[in-house]
């Protein structure tokens, strides 16, 4: 990533991808955007439309925001990100609600609390406006999808644990008594830790081969 | 004293031993339990007998592989597991399948102590989160009760005790209330004479109260047992309970039956006084003892489930570094009152 502005600005770097789905995973390495994490994953369906939601508002600010960089001033930059990003949320929000009324109800609140999604404005603010339009998009996708993944391990997690179901197919035999826990608050902070767990490892363990 | 150990040893408190060291307290505490757990099995049969046993089995032995994981000795000869075990089990419904003893004896101790950094550094005290997960994971089983002193009980099982590995238990026995669930529900008080002797349902090891507090006389005797701490509870909830029975005696019941009733006894002698998430000066188990009998009653008689004593502890295991904040000894020399000059 180049901090000078337009360095870089005619080439497009697929490393600006990659990056977010892995090595700066939005939610298990930069531990970023936990309220919707903890709160909306107690389902698969909730997980995936949180994770495409946020994904597309993630992608339209950081184009328009990358788009808009030399002609917003520097003093009032972060009210203008939020008032892009808020527009794009009230789509997401209108939409959503057009597609399924179920899914709507059961994110509630959180779907407008997209806008405080501290990822957006983090991409906003720290890359998309001083990179090309181009790399912003990469970038958008690469965080929109690495964060979508891990809201997938949670949900997925929580909903079988918690459910015995995966999108609501049942899974597991028909007598799996359900731990309760996992589809409250709870079970959110402990699946949470435990992918930061298996993530860590991984990473600890990848390093250390490096090393040798 | 050492003369060899030429540096500074810069410890927290508490500073001054007692000679005795964490083994002898924590086996002497499994003696002051021994009677309550024989009068589970008494009065339970066969399904307290594998409950306690498998809960014990599991906190050992995650205690023991967790040690060899993390590479460092293993610690279970110090009894503690042993104890965190034998408590939880002792929480436990008698006919709860050992499938989810099992689970919460893990958790108990991987969650609520080796999280932390084992003994010493547990802020709550772990056989509680162990059961406090399971409540929250399994709110049905852990709430069916069955009935003491059943005459086929030294042989034969309830249906749910052998359920298998992460099945739904089936409660086909006869199932009952516990007093509290009685009182609250049906406005019924059970005799005191019972509750004190331990004739009612309830949890394996909370139903004979005479025995829990000849445990915790012999612990207090023996100074392995901040009195304090359940002498707080109980006066909290005497002066609580007796008010409001006062005021409104049909709806409230009198300070006896919440003294004897449910959890109340069992926690208030051998989990709140858990060394290690109790405050360490003698204001602050007063004010901590305080606020577990003030938590018991309000959840007791306007919370939703019957029974509070465990959410009690465990949010005064969280206030107690506060607690011990609040009542910090002032430093000689500093503060106190201004001299007019």
């Amino acid at each position: 990533m180049s901090n000078h502005p337009d360095a870089a600005a005619k080439t497009l770097d697929t490393n600006e991808f990659i990056k977010g789905l892995w090595k700066e995973n939005p939610v298990f390495i930069q531990v970023l955007g936990m309220c919707p994490t903890l709160a909306v994953t107690n389902s698969v369906i909730n997980a995936i439309t949180m994770g495409l939601a946020t994904s597309f508002v993630l992608i339209m600010s950081n184009l328009l925001v990358s788009s808009l960089r030399h002609v917003i001033p520097k003093q009032v930059r972060i009210a203008t990100y939020i008032l892009i990003i808020a527009s794009f949320v009230t789509v997401a929000d209108y939409v959503i609600q057009a597609v399924s009324l179920d899914v709507y109800k059961s994110l509630g609140a959180f779907i407008a609390l997209i806008v405080v999604n501290c990822i957006i404005l983090g991409r906003a603010e720290a890359f998309a406006s001083k990179n090309s339009v181009g790399n912003s998009l990469l970038d958008a996708l690469g965080m929109g999808v690495g964060f979508t993944f891990a809201l997938l391990c949670l949900g997925g997690v929580r909903e079988i644990m918690g459910n015995g179901t995966f999108l609501g197919y049942h899974v597991l035999s028909a007598h799996y008594q359900p731990w309760i826990i996992m589809i409250l608050p709870g079970g959110g902070f402990f699946t949470l830790g435990a992918w930061l767990l298996l993530f860590n490892y991984l990473r600890k363990r990848k390093e250390k081969i490096s090393m040798q | 004293m050492n003369l060899t150990q030429k540096t500074l040893e810069i410890r927290t408190s508490p500073h001054i031993l007692s000679g005795m060291s964490t083994d002898t307290i924590m086996r002497n505490v499994v003696y002051a339990l021994l009677p309550v757990a024989a009068f589970a099995v008494y009065a339970f049969g066969l399904a307290a007998a594998l409950v306690i046993s498998v809960s014990t089995i599991s906190t050992v032995l995650t205690e023991h592989v967790l040690c060899r994981l993390t590479k460092k000795e293993s610690t279970i000869g110090d009894w503690s597991a042993a104890i965190t075990g034998l408590l939880y089990g002792l929480t436990l419904p008698p006919g709860l399948p050992l499938w989810m003893v099992f689970c919460g004896g893990v958790i108990a101790i991987a969650l609520g102590k080796f999280m932390f950094g084992g003994l010493g550094y547990n802020p709550f005290n772990p056989a509680l989160v162990g059961r406090a997960v399971m409540q929250a994971a399994f709110p049905v089983a852990i709430t069916t009760w069955h009935p003491a002193f059943t005459t086929d009980r030294f042989y034969n099982l309830p249906d749910s005790t052998l359920t298998l590995p992460f099945m739904a238990p089936v409660f086909k026995a006869v199932t009952t209330a516990t007093p509290l669930a009685q009182m609250k529900f049906d406005h019924k008080i059970a005799d005191s004479y019972d509750l004190a002797m331990g004739f009612v349902s309830g949890s394996t090891g909370e139903t004979c109260a005479v025995l829990i507090l000849l445990g915790g006389a012999y612990l207090a005797w023996r100074k392995m047992m901040n009195w304090r701490i359940p002498a707080a509870i109980f006066l909290t909830v005497i002066v609580l309970s007796e008010f409001f029975h006062y005021l409104k005696p049909e709806i409230y019941p009198d300070s006896l039956f919440m003294l004897l009733s449910g959890g109340l006894m069992l926690g208030a002698v051998f989990m709140a006084t858990d060394m290690v998430a109790s405050p360490m000066t003698s204001r602050g188990v007063m004010i901590y003892g305080a606020l577990i009998g003030i938590l018991v009653v309000v959840i007791r008689l306007w919370g939703g489930l019957p029974e509070g004593v465990m959410y009690a502890i465990l949010i005064a295991n969280a206030a107690s570094p506060h607690i011990d904040r609040l009542v910090q000894p002032r430093v000689y020399g500093t503060g106190g009152v201004k001299r007019k000059t």
